[in-house]
């Protein structure tokens, strides 16, 4: 790693204001994805400001409505065993125990998680190949390249890269606000709107800006979150990355579907809605499985595959009705 | 904060000091004040600083599991775990699982089921090992848990179980069944 220099962050409103003023310098929660970065030289902040001591944010809490409040400093193992969490939003807790391992959810934080950057094998290649998001203007070594993990919505000639978070599916589904602190204090963010598209500016991930900290996820009660699942489908069975995965989130009235929310992963820059299935799925038929699939199918119309991903929008097909299946059972 | 204090919250002391500074750890039970460069990992400095060399760097990127320790209790990877920030807290390495000359129940486990070969990846796998029985223990669910909205407890420790849990740990030599046979063996023991 390249040398830098350290100092811990005591006070949330100092913190931001050291990250206004300073454009090189990075909070640091668990680390597990920034000094991966660093290591790999994509990232080269001169100085880390080591935010884990800030105080009353690694709590997770009801809030006045109902829902829940997981904070940024809350470790992804810890929430994933929390019982209101395990309860009343299962998708959570398996978004969460479905990444990376046992170690690495002990120090990885919420806030860190969806913050973390592309798995694109391009963007982590220390040898620096053609790369927009690691180098503005190079190019994208991916979009003729190996491509077989990337995008097939939403992508840009700029960049194909896929968002690695599955907790971030998870949130997307259930229409969590990510909760930032900023100089003129918090404002809540829709998670839809916190991942950007590529666009021409795939150096930007996130719509964050300098100045600001996420002290907050904040999921509100609602009766989808009890009949919620994850399903991840991936190379190996452990510890690895989605080719895709779907968060599914219904209410039903006996076996008719009332309300569908369905989120996927590894298929786009960002945690991709299925928002015309969820359209044309409300009043479906739970045992209806051609309905299901008919109506599944009204949101890969506008797939883009790449030269070595066709299969995921049939694998993404199927693992929707898996996911649906088994959220519609817990209902 | 902004105006009334320009300086925010850079101790600009600190602010691209690359120095080696002092930190003190506690490793497996003995402080150790020693100066560490902001970039050195927990990793480089139990096996470089303090000569602890049970702690293997295999990946050096959280993909192996080969460097796992406990921090306060917890299992986590010393390779991507900056030793400047771990102040105060209590380490265990692989060396500090013995007591008074008596192999941890997971070690003697390790060593009856026959649980590795070239032995390079052994002290993670047996420090991941300790964790997962006391995660399991203290009811947390894992990916292989059939339904994580139901509690779980240490008796629901299957082998399946077993498996996702030590999914972190990679073994070149591919003892898995006897890893997972001893770990199962140390939980049913207690
Ligand atoms: C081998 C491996 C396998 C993995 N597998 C998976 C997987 O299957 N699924 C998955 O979802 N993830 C996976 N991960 C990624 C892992 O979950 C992330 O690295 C982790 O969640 C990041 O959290 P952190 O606290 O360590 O973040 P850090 O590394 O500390 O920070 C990451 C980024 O977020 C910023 N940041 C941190 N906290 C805040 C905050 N409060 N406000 C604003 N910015 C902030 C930092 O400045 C930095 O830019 C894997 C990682 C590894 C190394
Ligand atoms: S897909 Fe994006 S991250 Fe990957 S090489 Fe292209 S620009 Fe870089
Ligand atoms: S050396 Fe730390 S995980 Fe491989
Ligand atoms: S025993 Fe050789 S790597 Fe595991």
């Amino acid at each position: 790693m390249h040398p830098f220099s350290i100092s811990v962050a005591d006070d949330p409103g100092r913190a931001v204001a050291a990250h206004a003023q300073d454009d090189h310098l990075s909070y640091i929660a668990g680390g597990t994805d920034l000094l991966g970065l660093m290591k790999d030289g994509a990232a080269f902040p001169a100085h880390l400001l080591d935010i884990n001591d800030l105080p009353g944010l690694a709590g997770v809490d009801a809030t006045p409505d109902g829902g829940l409040r997981i904070g940024a400093l809350a470790r992804m193992s810890d929430v994933a065993a929390n019982a209101e969490v395990r309860e009343r939003f299962p998708v959570i807790a398996e978004g969460l125990l479905f990444a990376a391992s046992g170690q690495l959810r002990n120090m990885a934080s919420m806030g860190g998680n969806i913050m973390q950057r592309t798995r694109c094998s391009y963007f982590r290649d220390g040898d620096d190949p053609a790369c927009n998001k690691r180098r503005p203007g190079s190019g994208c070594s991916a979009l003729d390249g190996l491509n077989r993990n990337h995008a097939i919505f939403g992508w840009s000639d700029a960049c194909v890269a896929t968002h690695p978070s599955d907790v971030a599916v998870a949130l997307a589904a259930l229409e969590a606000d990510v909760v930032v602190l900023g100089r003129a204090g918090e404002r809540s963010i829709p998670i839809a709107d916190f991942h950007r598209l590529p666009g021409g500016t795939p150096e930007r991930d996130t719509v964050l800006g300098r100045g600001e900290l996420i002290v907050a996820v904040e999921v509100r009660a609602q009766a989808e979150g009890r009949a919620s699942h994850y399903l991840k489908v991936r190379d190996r069975q452990s510890y690895e990355f989605a080719l895709v995965s779907v968060a599914a989130a219904v209410e039903t009235e006996g076996r008719r579907l009332r309300s569908v929310r369905l989120a996927m992963g590894g298929v786009a820059h960002k945690p991709w809605r299925l928002t015309a299935a969820e359209t044309a799925l409300r009043g479906a038929d739970l045992d209806d499985i051609g309905a299901l699939e008919a109506a599944i199918a009204t949101s890969f119309t506008d797939a883009r595959p790449l030269a070595h991903n066709a299969f995921k929008a049939d694998l993404s097909r199927r693992a929707v009705l898996r996911a649906l299946q088994t959220a519609g059972a817990r209902a | 904060m902004g105006e009334a204090n320009p300086g925010g919250a850079v101790d600009h002391a600190a602010a691209r000091d690359i120095r080696p500074a002092p930190v003190k750890l506690e490793v497996n039970g003995t402080s150790h004040t020693f100066a560490v460069e902001p970039r050195t990992t927990l990793l480089e400095a139990l096996r470089e600083g303090l000569g602890l060399t049970g702690t293997k760097k295999g990946c050096d990127r959280g993909e192996c599991g080969a460097c796992t320790v406990h921090v306060d209790g917890r299992r986590v990877l010393s390779c991507m775990t900056l030793a400047a920030m771990q102040e105060g807290k209590q380490i265990t390495t692989i060396e500090g699982l013995e007591q008074d000359g008596e192999l941890h129940p997971v070690q003697e486990a390790f060593i009856e089921h026959d649980g590795f070969q070239c032995g390079f990846c052994t002290s993670g796998q047996v420090m991941s090992g300790v964790a997962v029985i006391d995660e399991a223990k203290a009811g947390w669910p894992s990916a292989a848990t059939a339904d994580v909205r139901k509690p779980f407890t240490v008796a629901g420790l299957s082998n399946t179980e077993i498996r996702e849990r030590m999914s972190g740990n990679l073994c070149r030599c591919a003892c898995y069944p006897n890893i997972v046979a001893a770990v199962a063996e140390a939980a049913e023991k207690g």
